[in-house]
């Protein structure tokens, strides 16, 4: 094997090593003809070159020595498999933030939102159903009018928390925080004066009712479809394929196996231990990437198939129910007053808006159960339709009572203690408790074993494509020396 | 060849830019759109339709509206007919009430049952014993100011009895009966006001008044003709005259102007507030019944001809001496005049 001497190609004048900084660049040529070694050149033009210019020379000087074309194998296979790692890890590193949100900031947040409407809305039902049942409201009502308050204020404390500074979800949350002193002011205010026996108390509870419908409920309302659509945003930042730190991987590996088969070609030597252990290092890190990125998205997706959309729809079905009883009660505390055309029929409005609701009430839960994909989700669920046929039902005869004049009777078989319409509203709000509760287990487990999936990936990326860039600058280094 | 690529690039580039001007106007249009659309909403955001129209009706003058009703009659017509004929529990009188006004139709929130009472209820009650037979065959309707007419003319209801003064406005729509009260407009206020009445210690004051109620009306009436200041400032009608008392006590209004028999259920509920001054007008208040429903004006003509002599006095006291004094003569209806005919 013959070799020119080394060093040959560097240019005269200049102590700079031939490695390059820079990977060729492609370009047109900024001076014509370049010189070479066999080429004896007139001198030099004076004008000074700019430092690129030199830099291109020397590179293509490089390239016509085995040496040369070596270091500049050596540094090309060192950058890509840097680049490889390094895409990777940051790639890496922000799916795994999005999903560590997804786990721990924007599904708590979403589920804080739509509790904060529940216990809103359910407030206000059990106030208007203290209300109905007269100055002496039953300690039941009173309960749960308390709790709801409670449970509104906590979470309203959880989502301040976790809401960014400046966002429109903490400006909902501020103006929430405003209000529910407000409305609870009013409520007091009613309980005051009916129990003194007087009618301004149901006055103040229509406007304390006015203050929820009109301006808390569609606050909350925004509240929970900001969170929901940040969920929905963290998904998406979380599950598309690493493209690029893929195609790098591939990219480094064909490289690698070009490196050696060259290598292989030229001394008959199959294994260099650098390039091998790099090529290694290399497929460990592309592996990982492709195995631990599907698992994890698997993972997610399925939180979000079995988690999320079951979450979702049950707590839509859920806000409904509330709806419905809450206009329930409305029908009878406003006793006609309301009324809305419809095609040619004059109807109460509330009477109407219960009818809306319970439809969408049905709807969702009949999602709700096709959703759901094991036993433990599906049982509540079909408990819940099965409340809400019996609601239906009792909530007929109340109405034909009410057509009928006869207020006590419907009144009782609404707010009264057996036989009544609020026993199957319990018992659909109950068994929508009980399979939120089972969805939500689903979804952290789900998403917990997305997250695990995607633990240690960007770490260990960026330290096996060090390793893997030094071994193949130790696998071409030792070629080199052979030159030496 | 270089020539026409040249201007091929051109067109390329001319293309382009054709599109970013659309795209920049698109952009502009979508960022105008809702600005303009929110400003339009914005100025219709505090009148509702439904006084709207109630103020821009044309404004009748007649002669003592009060006097423009059927001579009484006991026989049954056609309208009394239809209710007799209700079957089993629907066999009731659909009466149009009030929940809020204490004393006159409320509902006690400490009684057991969810009866309704008052001075109007009581009337109601006497009107069905006499068609129906039986006290206790109603149906109450709770009724927004604002509705009383509407639910009269779709027929939801056969009567409203709802503290509802006869005017010349109204007569045009319903058909009423003879006044069984008399009242007038009042000025409430807290006690501490420097409130004297319904004169220029208004100005720059927020007054409530109920949606469609003669209050509003003349209130309204007067600032534009000016017999009131300019600057009262009536804030935006509330459902109910009830509902005024709230604004008055939240502190999101000064006073409030109302029928003196409702003021004074209001100041009976807040030993606070107290009527200004004078009543400064003279209404009567009246059973409104459908246009085409003669037979049953006459009927409760008739039965308002024996309640005036046996019952009224009774109600009176009942309910509404404790606020309106022990002596009846300033709210004892008039001798009735029957100068309707058709």
């Amino acid at each position: 094997m013959t070799h020119p001497p080394k060093s040959s190609a560097a240019p005269p004048g200049t102590g700079v090593p031939t490695m390059p900084a820079v990977p060729p660049q492609p370009g047109p040529p900024t001076v014509p003809g370049p010189p070479t070694a066999h080429a004896t050149p007139p001198p030099p033009p004076p004008h000074r070159r700019t430092a690129f210019a030199e830099g291109v020379d020397r590179l293509r000087a490089a390239a016509t020595t085995e040496p040369g074309r070596l270091r500049i194998i050596g540094a090309l296979l060192a950058l890509l498999v840097v680049a490889f790692g390094s895409v990777t890890a940051w790639q890496m590193t922000d799916r795994a933030a999005a999903a560590d949100d997804v786990l721990h900031k924007s599904q708590p947040l979403s589920t804080a939102a739509a509790d904060i409407y529940r216990s809103l809305a359910d407030a206000n039902t059990a106030a208007s159903s203290g209300f109905l049942a007269g100055g002496q409201e039953t300690p039941e009502s009173r309960q749960r009018y308390e709790k709801d308050i409670d449970t509104a204020a906590a979470k309203l404390v959880t989502a301040a928390n976790n809401s960014d500074p400046g966002s429109p979800s903490a400006a909902s949350i501020t103006k929430l925080n405003k209000l529910l002193p407000e409305y609870k002011g009013l409520v007091e205010r009613a309980r005051t004066y009916n129990r003194q026996g007087f009618p301004v108390g149901g006055a103040y509870l229509r406007y304390a009712n006015e203050k929820m419908q009109d301006d808390m409920l569609p606050e909350a309302e925004k509240l929970y479809t900001k969170e929901n659509q940040r969920l929905a945003d963290d998904y998406a930042d979380a599950t598309p394929y690493p493209w690029p730190a893929i195609a790098l991987g591939v990219l480094t590996l064909a490289a690698l196996a070009w490196a050696q088969h060259r290598n292989y070609r030229r001394t008959h030597r199959v294994l260099n231990h650098g390039l091998v252990s790099a090529t290694a290092a290399a497929t460990v890190v592309l592996l990982w990437l492709v195995v631990g990125h599907s698992v994890a998205r698997a993972g997610l997706n399925d939180s979000y198939d079995h988690g999320v959309r079951s979450l979702n729809v049950l707590h839509d079905a859920r806000i409904a129910s509330l709806k419905a009883r809450g206009n329930e009660n409305l029908t009878l505390v406003a006793r006609g007053a309301e009324t809305v055309k419809v095609g040619d029929a004059t109807l109460d409005a509330y009477d109407h808006d219960f009818t809306e609701d319970m439809a969408v009430l049905g709807k969702g839960l009949a999602q709700a159960e096709k959703l759901a994909d094991d036993q433990t989700g599906e049982k509540p669920v079909t408990a819940a339709v099965g409340n809400m046929e019996e609601w239906k039902k009792r909530h007929a005869t109340a109405r034909e009572e009410d057509d009928n004049g006869n207020y006590q009777q419907a009144l009782a078989k609404v707010i009264g203690a057996k036989g009544a319409t609020g026993e199957c509203f319990d018992s659909v709000d109950d068994n929508l408790a009980i399979a939120l509760k089972h969805e939500q287990s689903e979804f952290k487990t789900a998403a917990g074993d997305g997250l695990d999936a995607l633990g240690g990936l960007p770490l260990g990326a960026a330290v096996l494509a060090v390793l893997g860039a030094a071994g193949a600058v130790l696998g071409i280094g030792r070629r080199l020396s052979e030159y030496r | 060849m270089h020539v026409r690529c040249v201007r091929a690039g051109l067109k390329g580039w001319g293309g382009v830019g054709a599109m970013a001007v659309v795209c920049a106007l698109a952009l502009a249009f979508v960022l105008l759109l809702p600005t303009a659309r929110s400003s339009g909403d914005g100025s219709t955001g505090t009148g509702g339709p439904g006084f709207a129209t109630a103020t821009h009706a044309k404004d009748t003058t007649c002669e003592g509206p009060e006097k423009q009703t059927l001579a009484p009659s006991g026989a049954d017509g056609p309208t009394i007919t239809a209710i007799k004929n209700r079957q089993g529990e629907k066999r009731k009188l659909i009466v149009g009430v009030d929940l809020n006004s204490y004393r006159w139709g409320y509902r006690d929130p400490n009684r057991a049952d969810a009866e309704l009472e008052g001075f109007d209820i009581d009337l109601v009650r006497r009107i069905a014993q006499d068609i129906l037979g039986d006290p206790e065959a109603v149906q109450f309707k709770a009724i927004p100011t604002n509705q009383r007419i509407p639910a009269i003319q779709d027929g939801r209801v056969d009567m409203v009895v709802r503290t509802m003064t006869i005017t010349c406005d109204r007569a045009d729509k319903v058909a009423f009966s003879a006044p069984y009260f008399k009242t007038g407009q009042t000025v409430l206020a807290p006690k501490s006001s420097r409130i004297s009445g319904y004169n220029d210690t208004l100005a720059d004051k927020k007054v409530c008044t109920a949606a469609g109620s003669t209050a509003y009306l003349k209130l309204k009436k007067d600032r534009d003709t000016g017999a009131m200041p300019a600057s009262v400032d009536i804030i935006p009608p509330v459902p109910n005259q009830l509902d005024c008392l709230v604004r008055l006590q939240l502190g999101e209004a000064d006073a409030v102007v109302n029928d003196g028999a409702l003021a004074a259920s209001q100041a009976a509920q807040d030993p606070t507030v107290g009527l200004k001054g004078k009543a400064f007008t003279t209404e009567y208040y009246g059973v409104a019944m459908n246009k085409k429903a003669d037979d049953l004006v006459r009927r409760v003509n008739q039965i308002l001809v024996e309640y005036r002599a046996n019952g009224w006095q009774a109600s009176y006291d009942r309910w509404l001496s404790a606020t309106l004094g022990q002596d009846a003569s300033a709210s004892k209806p008039p001798a009735p005049q029957y100068l309707r005919t058709s």
